[in-house]
């Protein structure tokens, strides 16, 4: 089976994800990119999932996208109520925890 | 090793009783008297009719009446005890010890046969009860008392100056601004003092040694109200607290060292000595120890300095305490503990040591300080320095019972002489002989009687008390070989018994001149009214002081007869063995009963200690020097210096002393005196001069400024040093590693804030970098 | 050392007590300042009054024992029980507990410190007094950390909130060295439960168990690790040169109720974790401490009466003297002698109540003169001779006079010195044994200086004609007396504390001696090691 490159798309996904977390200023865009790390991971789990012949990574696959459903939800909320109270979703002006 | 064996050759031999007379065994009453009359004049005493000091004066008599009873009932004891009543199995147990030849068990053999051949003679017990008072380590401590000879005679001279004392100090301290505290404390002296001189542990006689310590502070600043009676007191309490570090690690030492160990008990601790069971170095260590102990407490030379600073204290107060009993704590714990000295110091066969060197030093120090002293109560104080010191000497040179007695005798005319002093004073209003005395014949001879046999007992004139005990001194130096000699003695201690030499002449001299500063000459005081004793100055209107002085009551007097009548007769208890012996009066009774009655001698408790024989020329010779002495002070001051003042017409005062007299004579009719005096000059400006002037001086200014200057100086490093660690090293470096520890987490949190930026992406970022960091760690944990 | 068991409930009573008190107090509005001042007395002297009923109850014949002893579930998931009971080592100081705290309280009947607010001053005091009595008799390590982390709290407020000028730097300096200390006192605490196991086959906390199987076989490498985190956590508080420079600001900036509290019970929580937890524990790892423990003690026997003699506040001067004091109780603790642990808890008692006192003065002469400057002070004895005489008398107890009760905390603790426990050297304990004594000559010079400038004299000009320079006042004599009796009582008859706290002793020296690697056999080893 061709495991590494469904590693290297995952790999690939996860990477994108993360330089969309790290720097995108846009709150939705932030928000995407997460999605794109979290179907990386799923796409590893079904890989080894299938490579092992265990039925255990599809489930977590499907796990984690139910999770990833939910943390969609709350996360568009967030960025609604940040809109609505600063009329902005640029992230780098939200620095409330400064210390 | 050696040692060891001897010991269990001997089995113990206990001399020492719990079952005797009633007032024996229950002597601990003599001291508690006072102390309930110490607890009831500080709580009632300001509301008794009286101000508390009749409550002391029934106690402290009650006490007395006890002590003497003790007394009487020691002296039947003393030679009718049967030492079968204590127990069969002690002693028995004095068995087959005569075949060894160590000295303990020649004593023990001997101590067998005066009990089983004589048949009369009666073995020395000593009465011990005690009942326990706390526990540690599983064992358990008793307090008690014990009571022999030495206890006993203790006993009665304190209770009895005590009580003299109390009486006179009702006029003499009469209107004072804190009376009843004067007397709660006197009752507090006098119960700490008799509890010390009952107890039957080394831990009792620490408690009490202390507490006589704390009466002596609170007396010596009795007037507190003027800084330097409050410096006097503290530097007293702190100068004995030095030698108490002495006293602390000797009597622990003694603790630990002593017969297995672990016990206080004075008698055990003895025995364990008196048997050799004690390693030596132990008991170097804690007769020096002791020694430093007493040097404060019994003022010797180097820690003196503050007996004479103690005279700010009302006058009873240096009477009682610092001449007659607190400053002889120390020769008694010395003379309780003698079997420690004389094993640790190694006192038989020798001819020097620490005690003994202490003792002579202080004898001829302090005698020449007497000298340039212009204070009747400094003179007295060096005086008593002076003759504690011949009693340190005298442990120190085997002479146990010479110390003890000289001692006993000491107590009575220095006791004599300080409240005669305070006589004088009380008319004068001062204490200064040279400003505002002189004459005061005249004006209170009943006075001048007592206080001349006082300072005659004192020069050891024959027969007066000081003269005895004196003598028994010098003999048993074993310095004196001469004519009849001094066999027995335990030493030959050569250079103590020349320091005593020198120690009577000086003795005699310098009372010769306080006699005749005093109270010889003319009156010279009058012009003005000191308060020196607190008196209010309502009660010196009523006295009538602006005009002479006159003649004190008959509550100081009385005291004075008293005390002046023991002088003369006290010596007579301890007469020499041969003295007057053959003639029709035959006092065969009166010799060395006091040996007989007080010293230990055949107990187990004590060493056995050799006694000189005593010397008819000796006696002479130290009688000679003595009068040489006074002689030669008489000289300067009665005759000559007499002569001049009336001359001249002067008071003495405006004529200086000694060298300086050249250039004096020199203005005022210098040819009469170079031509008249001439061999006066000699002897006077020259001899006696440079004793009484530079040497005298130079005695005071190393007194003064190096003994005492280091004191002080100590005192000032201790403080600077203090200084020193507080600011630099507490408040700096301590305190500082402490602040500066917050402000690292304080500057390291400054640092970490920049990171805080409150940005999510920020954090994010760092944590996807630890994530990797770690990830990385376990890849490369993995591969290994 | 077996309990006697029991499943009364009086000590939980006597331990309680203060702190049910306190939330009956909660319930009345602050404003009743009378009735707050009511009922903390009443609840103290109830707690009082528990506290006699446990002198009376006590078995003094089996002293060694642990009595009233209560072992029930408390923590299961970890194994910390509610184990409580008393010995004859903690019965002297619970009784000094409850007995100051009433004290306080009749004091502070008409010394509120400013800012006022007597209800949260109180209940904090009374919860204080539930952690103090708590510490004493907690027979559970957990338990005992709890107690002694719950003393933290209140005192920190009553300085932060009712102290002097600089509190906030005295309070925070107090609590952060005290809870430093701590950590590691509980990580001490912890790693004796994991190590436990191995000899005990079960983790245990229970006090009594780990005291019995003292070592445990516990490797003297980790042993001395876990002796050293306790040394701090105890060491901190008692305080041990040099962790003590908290002391100083702490007792000067704390009010006069604190003070007292801090220097009578506070600072004994420390040497009680020595004899009680440290030492009977891990007694290999002791005797390897014992010689710097020692020595640090006599350092700040020095350094205590030297720091004294440098003071010109006579509230930091008795504060140092604190420093000085508890030098020599820890020199009798790192002795590992019956005579030294004794000596020991006698000058722990001892100090309690001089010192106690002494505070107690300090605070009246502040309230009088508004200050504490020596140099301005002076001619007590003239304008209040009862005060300047009771100042007089603390004086003597606390520099040690014999027949007052310093003497019976000080000279033993001297005396053990001279012999410590086998396998330690005799010749450093006989040093640190002559440094102390001499400490004894400086205590006396910075005490009696002390009154001198203080009590003698003239009053200086500024104080003369002060109306507000009276003597002693009835709640004074009130809340002295005991202590003034009690100082003198245990003075004359020191037995009555001996005769307590020896049997216990011996007991918890015992063990640790049966113990094959106990305090004798490494003496025995070392010995060989060094002769062959």
């Amino acid at each position: 089976m061709l495991l590494n490159q469904f590693l290297l798309l995952a790999a690939v996904l996860f990477c994108i994800g993360v330089y969309g977390v790290l720097v995108r200023k846009n709150g939705m865009l932030v928000l995407m990119s997460v999605e794109l790390i979290l179907n990386a991971v799923n796409i590893n789990l079904v890989a080894f999932g299938t490579l092992t012949d265990d039925v255990g990574g599809a489930v977590f696959a499907l796990f984690t996208i139910a999770v990833a459903a939910a943390e969609v939800g709350i996360g568009l909320a967030i960025v609604l109520l940040m809109y609505r109270n600063r009329r902005s979703i640029d992230l780098s002006e939200a620095d409330l925890l400064k210390g | 090793m050696f040692a060891t064996l001897a010991a269990e050759a001997v089995s113990t031999v206990t001399t020492v009783t719990n079952d005797a007379a009633w007032f024996l065994e229950n002597a601990w009453i003599i001291p508690l008297l006072p102390a309930i009359s110490f607890a009831l004049i500080l709580f009632f005493g300001k509301r008794m009719p009286y101000k508390g000091a009749e409550i002391g004066i029934t106690a402290v008599s009650v006490s007395f009446i006890l002590a003497i009873l003790t007394g009487v009932a020691w002296l039947d004891h003393r030679d009718h005890f049967e030492l079968e009543k204590y127990g069969e199995e002690q002693a028995i147990a004095v068995s087959d010890g005569a075949a060894s030849a160590t000295d303990t068990v020649a004593y023990t053999a001997r101590f067998v046969a005066a009990e089983a051949g004589e048949g009369g003679a009666h073995p020395y017990v000593a009465v011990q009860s005690s009942t326990q008072w706390l526990q540690s380590g599983g064992i358990e401590f008793n307090a008690g008392i014990m009571v022999d000879g030495l206890s006993v005679m203790m006993l009665f001279v304190v209770t009895f100056i005590s009580l003299l004392v109390h009486v006179y100090s009702t006029d003499y301290v009469g209107g004072d601004r804190r009376y009843t505290h004067f007397f709660a404390f006197l009752s507090l002296f006098t119960a700490s003092m008799l509890f010390f001189v009952l107890s039957d542990n080394i831990l009792q006689m620490i408690v009490g040694w202390e507490l006589v310590g704390v009466c002596s502070f609170a007396l010596i600043g009795h007037w507190w109200e003027e800084k330097p009676n409050s410096d006097a007191a503290l530097k007293a309490f702190l100068t004995n607290r030095v030698g108490d570090v002495g006293l602390l690690v000797g009597m622990i030492t003694l603790f630990f060292a002593a017969g297995g160990g672990k016990t206080f008990d004075t008698i055990k601790i003895n025995e364990a000595v008196v048997q050799g069971g004690v390693s030596h170095t132990a008991l170097v260590v804690a007769a020096a120890c002791l020694t430093a102990a007493v040097m404060s407490k019994s003022g010797q030379f180097i820690l003196h300095t503050w007996l004479p600073d103690a005279m700010a204290g009302p006058t009873p107060v240096s009477a009682l305490i610092h001449a007659a009993t607190m400053v002889v704590a120390g020769i008694y714990m010395v003379a309780r503990l003698y079997p420690v000295f004389w094993e640790g110091m190694q006192i038989e066969g020798s001819s020097i040591n620490l005690l003994a060197t202490v003792g002579a030093i202080t004898v001829v120090g302090a005698g020449l300080l007497a000298f340039v002293q212009d204070d009747i109560k400094k003179v007295l104080a060096y005086s008593t320095v002076s003759q504690l010191g011949y009693m340190a000497m005298a442990l120190g040179v085997g002479a146990w019972t010479a110390a003890v007695f000289h001692l006993f005798t000491h107590a009575f005319f220095k006791a004599n002489l300080f409240l005669g002093s305070g006589s004088v004073a009380h008319a004068v209003h001062s204490f200064d002989m040279k400003k505002d005395m002189g004459g005061m014949r005249k004006f209170m001879p009943k006075t001048y009687v007592t206080f001349v046999i006082g300072s005659l007992a004192l020069a050891g004139v024959f027969p007066l008390a000081g003269f005895w005990s004196k003598d028994e001194i010098l003999v048993n130096t074993g310095g004196w070989d001469l004519l009849g000699g001094s066999g027995a003695a335990p030493g030959s201690y050569t250079f103590h018994f020349v320091m005593g030499m020198i120690g009577a002449a000086l003795t005699a001299a310098y009372m010769t001149r306080c006699v005749y500063l005093t109270f010889h000459g003319e009156y010279r005081g009058g012009h003005a009214a000191h308060d020196d004793h607190g008196h209010d100055h309502e009660e010196d209107a009523a006295h009538g002081h602006h005009g002479e002085p006159h003649e004190s009551g008959p509550r100081i007097l009385y005291p004075l007869y008293i005390l002046s009548a023991f002088s003369i007769l006290i010596g007579f208890v301890n007469l020499p063995p041969g003295f007057l012996a053959g003639s029709k009066k035959d006092p065969a009774g009166w010799q060395e009963r006091f040996l007989h009655f007080v010293e230990p001698a055949g107990s187990s408790y004590f060493p056995a200690v050799g006694h000189a024989t005593p010397s008819w020329s000796l006696a002479i010779v130290a009688s000679l020097v003595a009068v040489a002495g006074a002689g030669f002070a008489y000289y300067y001051y009665f005759i000559r210096l007499d002569r001049l003042s009336k001359q001249l017409g002067e008071s003495l005062v405006a004529i200086p002393n000694g060298i300086t007299t050249t250039n004096v004579f020199a203005r005022a009719g210098h040819t009469l005196l170079v031509n008249k005096y001439y061999f006066d000059h000699l002897y006077t400006g020259i001899i006696a001069g440079f004793t009484k002037g530079p040497l005298a001086r130079a005695a005071n200014w190393i007194n003064q400024n190096v003994i005492d200057g280091t004191v002080n100086k100590a005192g000032e490093s201790a403080v600077q040093a203090g200084q020193l660690v507080y600011h630099k090293i507490d408040q700096a470096v301590v305190d500082g590693a402490v602040n500066l520890s917050g402000r690292v987490s304080d500057a390291s949190g400054e640092e970490l804030r920049a990171i805080n930026s409150g940005k999510v992406q920020n954090y994010a970022a760092l944590m996807f970098a630890g994530a990797a960091v770690l990830a990385g760690a376990f890849v490369i944990l993995l591969a290994l | 050392m077996d309990p006697i068991a029991g499943n009364d409930w009086m000590l939980t009573a006597l331990v309680f007590a203060p702190l049910a008190g306190a939330l009956v107090m909660a319930l009345f509005p602050k404003e009743e300042e009378g009735l707050h001042k009511q009922l903390a007395l009443v609840t103290s002297l109830i707690t009082l009054g528990l506290g006699v009923w446990l002198l009376v109850d006590f078995d003094y014949g089996s002293a060694g024992r642990i009595q009233h002893w209560l072992d029930k579930e408390w923590i299961e998931v970890i194994g910390a029980g509610y184990t409580i009971g008393v010995d004859g080592m903690s019965l002297p100081l619970i009784a000094l507990t409850v007995l100051v705290m009433p004290l306080v309280f009749v004091y502070s009947w008409d010394h509120i410190p400013s800012p006022g607010n007597a209800k949260a001053f109180l209940m904090l005091m009374l919860i204080l007094e539930t952690g103090m009595i708590g510490t004493f008799v907690a027979q559970d390590l957990i338990l005992f950390f709890v107690f002694f982390e719950v003393v933290l709290l209140p005192m920190f407020f009553m300085i932060a909130v009712w102290g002097g000028e600089d509190r906030r730097y005295a309070s925070l300096k107090f609590f952060l060295y005290t809870l430093f200390g701590s950590a590691l006192m509980l990580l001490g605490f912890l790693a004796l439960f994991f190590l436990s196991a191995d000899s005990l086959g079960e983790h245990t906390f229970n006090m009594v168990d780990l005291t019995n199987n003292a070592g445990m076989g516990i490797a003297r490498s980790s042993q001395l690790l876990i002796f050293g985190g306790m040394f701090l956590g105890f060491g901190v508080k008692v305080p041990m040169f040099p962790f003590h420079t908290w002391l100083p600001d702490a007792h000067t900036q704390a009010p006069t109720q604190g003070s007292v509290i801090l220097a009578a019970v506070l600072l004994k929580l420390g040497t009680y974790g020595f004899i009680r937890i440290a030492i009977p524990m891990l007694p290999e790892a002791a005797e390897a401490w014992a010689p710097y423990i020692g020595l640090l003690a006599v350092i700040g026997i020095i350094y205590g009466a030297l720091g004294c003699l440098a003071q010109t506040d006579m509230k930091r001067l008795i504060a140092f003297s604190s420093v000085a004091h508890m030098g020599f109780v820890m020199l009798g603790i790192a002795t590992l002698t019956d005579f030294g642990i004794n000596a020991a808890i006698f000058g722990m008692v001892a100090h309690g109540l001089i010192t106690g006192m002494l505070f107690f003065i300090a605070g009246s002469v502040k309230e009088r003169y508004h200050t504490l400057e020596i140099s301005r002070l002076g001619g007590m004895l003239v304008q209040a001779p009862h005060l300047g005489w009771i100042l007089g008398f603390t004086a003597m107890a606390s520099l040690g006079l014999p027949g007052l009760a310093g003497f019976w905390g000080e000279f033993p603790a001297i005396l053990s010195a001279y012999n410590p426990a086998n396998g330690l050297a005799e010749e450093t304990f006989r040093g640190y044994m002559v440094v102390a004594a001499v400490g004894t000559v400086l205590a006396a010079g910075y005490l009696l200086w002390l009154l001198q400038r203080t009590a003698m004299g003239e009053p200086p000009e500024e104080f003369k004609n002060d109306p507000e320079i009276t003597d002693v006042n009835t709640f004074e004599w009130i809340a002295w007396t005991p202590l003034l009796f009690l100082i003198v009582l245990f003075g004359v008859a020191p037995g009555l504390i001996f005769e307590v706290t020896d049997p216990a002793v011996v007991e918890s020296l015992n063990n640790c001696l049966q113990l094959p690697d106990g305090c004798d056999g490494v003496a025995d080893a070392a010995q060989a090691a060094s002769g062959g």
